[in-house]
């Protein structure tokens, strides 16, 4: 990246590039504000549309609030490679003597800190509002803080796939949806186990298997798709 | 003794004209074999002890089921076979196999409404099976939503490729995790260990799956057949074919 002429190790490109990104993403506000914004709208909107009976919303809160945060999660998947891909720097990544499944690895990460971590924080004001108590709050931050990097890595692929295609947003949608079903199934059902006395520890184990498979799986997924993307 | 060419076949030119002779023998087969199905399903087959004449859907649910999920198994193979060995055929099968593996989906779901609601007094319940046989449609919608939004159909089919293999990596997932969240269909009724059902009842399920298999090989071909004319419309031999 510097052009220097010694080998730079392959942990302080990924680094750099987790760096670049999250400075990128901070310099636009919007980016990282909209999606949040996005949550706490759609998440009011399910009051306004069931009633406000505090014990039917208690009930919902978990599958309310994972929702919302899984399509605020999905709002800027498309921003992860497009604007490299315009500038023509995603080319460079590509050509670069970088695995390029480790530099995506590090994006799908900023998207994460960018995108998901702002969801993690955000939860519990919310599930205030939805009347969760206060271990039903941190098992909801608990649970999206495993649910929200898995999001960010399975979605990666959906974003490279479509990328440079006509009506890519609801296309990602309708292809990275339907991945997204076992993290939302655990996410939601942990927080729902726990307040009907069961443990969370089976939740929150398969919640992290899941990470972990996409952890090691995706970048590679996404890499691949990259490169047909930028045939 | 002749030598067979099996690599001949994976020109699309060639394959073309293979397909074209062996698809109406499927079709043949398909018809024949539905029309036997159908008679052992609605007049060999005793009533059932507990669902009385309304099981007989089952003659035409379970085949769709199984298709559906294992149609996407094929076209994710194809997908991956493409992808390993860059054959453009593949790609052309993988794309002939999504809408009649949507097909599927969507049938079956449709029959297990059907017989739903006399059984179990609803026309659709959150249970596993039904749950995770939508989410395989969504799959396949997805799979040819991307296929229709991209030009190039090289580029196209590695894109759909990756997505049908990431897709078959979830579905067990998808599976597993839909059957944990919730679970109220009845108990497999066929199995390893013997089947829960009347011979004649089995074997009207098995001709009616054989007779399913039959009708999407037969309907694969002659789809990719038309694949295969629309991209190669620009040589010589689909002139001459056409012409």
């Amino acid at each position: 990246m510097t052009g220097a002429s010694r080998p730079i190790g392959v942990a302080n490109v990924m680094l750099a590039v987790f760096k670049r990104e999250v400075s990128l993403g901070m310099r636009q506000k919007g980016e990282v504000l909209t999606p949040l914004v996005f949550f706490v709208v759609i998440a009011s909107l399910f009051p306004l549309g069931v009633g406000p009976e505090s014990a039917l919303l208690l009930r919902m809160a978990p599958g309310v609030l994972w929702v919302s945060a899984l399509l605020a999660a999905m709002l800027s998947l498309q921003r992860m490679f497009a604007t490299d891909y315009a500038d023509g720097s995603l080319e460079q990544m590509a050509l670069s003597t970088t695995p390029l499944a480790l530099l995506v690895l590090a994006k799908a990460l900023s998207h994460f800190v960018l995108a998901g971590l702002p969801l993690v924080l955000m939860a519990p004001v919310l599930g205030l509002q939805f009347g969760l108590d206060t271990r039903a709050l941190g098992i909801l931050m608990l649970s999206l803080l495993l649910g929200t990097p898995t999001l960010s890595l399975i979605g990666s692929i959906g974003a490279a796939l479509t990328l440079g295609v006509r009506g890519a947003g609801v296309l990602l949608s309708l292809l990275i949806l339907p991945l997204y079903i076992p993290v939302l199934i655990f996410g939601a059902g942990a927080v729902e186990a726990d307040a009907a006395g069961l443990g969370i520890g089976g939740h929150l184990s398969l919640m992290s298997a899941l990470l972990v498979l996409s952890l090691f799986f995706s970048p590679m997924a996404t890499a691949a798709a990259l490169r047909i993307s930028l045939e | 003794m002749k030598t067979i060419h099996w690599f001949k076949f994976s020109s699309p030119q060639n394959f073309y004209f293979l397909a074209g002779k062996m698809w109406p023998w499927f079709a043949a087969l398909a018809t024949a074999l539905t029309l036997v199905g159908l008679w052992v399903s609605f007049f060999v087959a005793p009533i059932d002890a507990q669902q009385g004449q309304g099981y007989r859907i089952i003659f035409v649910h379970v085949p769709t089921s199984q298709m559906a999920m294992f149609i996407y198994l094929v076209m994710a193979g194809w997908a991956g076979f493409g992808l390993a060995f860059n054959t453009r055929l593949s790609g052309m099968m993988a794309s002939a196999l999504a809408p009649t593996g949507a097909l599927f989906a969507f049938l079956s779901l449709a029959t297990g409404s059907l017989w739903g609601k006399p059984m179990w007094g609803a026309w659709w319940v959150w249970d596993a099976r039904l749950t995770s046989t939508l989410i395989l449609l969504f799959l396949y919608l997805g799979f040819m939503a991307l296929q229709a939004s991209i030009d190039d159909p090289r580029r196209s089919d590695k894109a759909c490729a990756i997505l049908a293999l990431v897709g078959a990596v979830n579905v067990p997932i998808i599976y597993f995790s839909v059957k944990w969240w919730n679970t109220l269909h009845q108990g497999l009724s066929v199995s390893t260990k013997g089947a829960s059902m009347a011979t004649p009842m089995l074997a009207g399920m098995l001709i009616m799956v054989v007779a399913f298999w039959m009708y999407a090989i037969a309907i694969a071909l002659y789809r990719v057949r038309n694949i295969i004319l629309e991209r190669e419309r620009h040589t010589d031999w689909v002139k001459h074919a056409v012409a």
